[in-house]
């Protein structure tokens, strides 16, 4: 299975907010199973996906160089559920950044923005490289290839948009 | 200038805020470890709110120093030597050690941490603002 939580970021804005889909699919084995004939997405995974968009926020401010780990989540909650079929936005504001964490408060809203679903914060914190390289190697374990994929697709699909415009205006 | 008062009830809040405990819990004896039961990451979490509720900064390491017993020479059977209390003094100016200095045993560094602690610290900060 790929750890991957959201689908796409449709905004991003370096150091302050990033907003990002997670279409829900039956494809996906989990929701057979949680539960079985009343497929709702889990709010575990809700809160994984606000945090994978999180993180790329924060990790982008250094350019990727720091481990970012999920700390706390001091606050989580949850005002409905979301079924196969439907599609969560994920927006997600950096408040707080310094050298050893950051923290972000995340929305989650079902089908549109006017059906707010959840109310996160996360706290972040920026594992010492010094220190977090003898554990666990210089590899960045936290910003794999996969994840930082889908912030890559959709700079490629902003650039591949503006670069038709500009062929229109020709 | 906010008063004596108006800084603990700010900083109660933070700390139910930051903690998830009652406010009743929050008293100025309160260590923050034994017994509000915060760890380490919560107080990476109480400096952002401390900063975003009074709108101070809070230099990494000032309000909770790190690596306090690095050096074996402050240490010996488990205390703190002379040595090891006069860099606590230094590194915490904001911590009551008068009991703690009685009998100075290294476990006991984390009940330093008070929630008066964090009022004298920030009095302190919002008086030199």
């Amino acid at each position: 299975m790929r750890w991957i939580w959201i689908d796409k970021f449709v905004e991003f804005r370096s150091g302050q907010f990033a907003r990002s889909v997670k279409n829900l699919s039956l494809a996906e084995e989990h929701l057979h199973d949680h539960y079985p004939g009343f497929p709702v997405m889990p709010a575990s995974l809700i809160i994984e996906g606000m945090a994978q968009t999180g993180g790329i926020l924060v990790g982008e401010v250094k350019n990727f160089e720091d481990k970012v780990v999920l700390a706390k989540i001091p606050k989580a909650e949850f005002y409905g559920t979301a079924c196969a079929g439907d599609q969560l936005i994920y927006d997600v504001t950096l408040v707080d950044h310094r050298a050893e964490g950051s923290v972000v408060e995340c929305k989650a809203w079902l089908n549109g923005t006017d059906h707010l679903l959840a109310d996160v914060e996360i706290v972040f914190a920026h594992l010492d490289n010094s220190r977090a390289n003898q554990i666990f190697g210089p590899k960045n374990f936290v910003f794999t290839k996969q994840l930082l994929g889908v912030l890559n697709l959709a700079r490629a699909q902003q650039a591949s948009i503006e670069s038709d415009a500009g062929k229109s205006e020709t | 200038m906010a008063s004596h008062e108006d800084i603990f009830q700010k900083v109660q809040t933070t700390l139910v805020d930051a903690l998830g405990v009652d406010e009743e819990q929050v008293t100025p004896g309160a260590t923050l470890q034994g017994d509000l039961e915060a760890e380490s990451i919560d107080f990476l979490d109480i400096v952002f709110r401390l900063e975003r509720n009074f709108g101070i900064t809070i230099p990494r390491g000032e309000l909770f120093p790190e690596n306090l017993t690095s050096d074996a020479s402050m240490i010996a059977d488990g205390k703190l030597t002379a040595k090891g209390l006069e860099e606590i003094r230094t590194r915490m100016p904001y911590a009551d050690l008068t009991e703690f200095a009685k009998n100075p045993e290294v476990d006991r560094i984390g009940d330093l941490y008070t929630v008066d602690m964090l009022v004298r610290y920030v009095a302190d900060k919002l008086a030199s603002k």
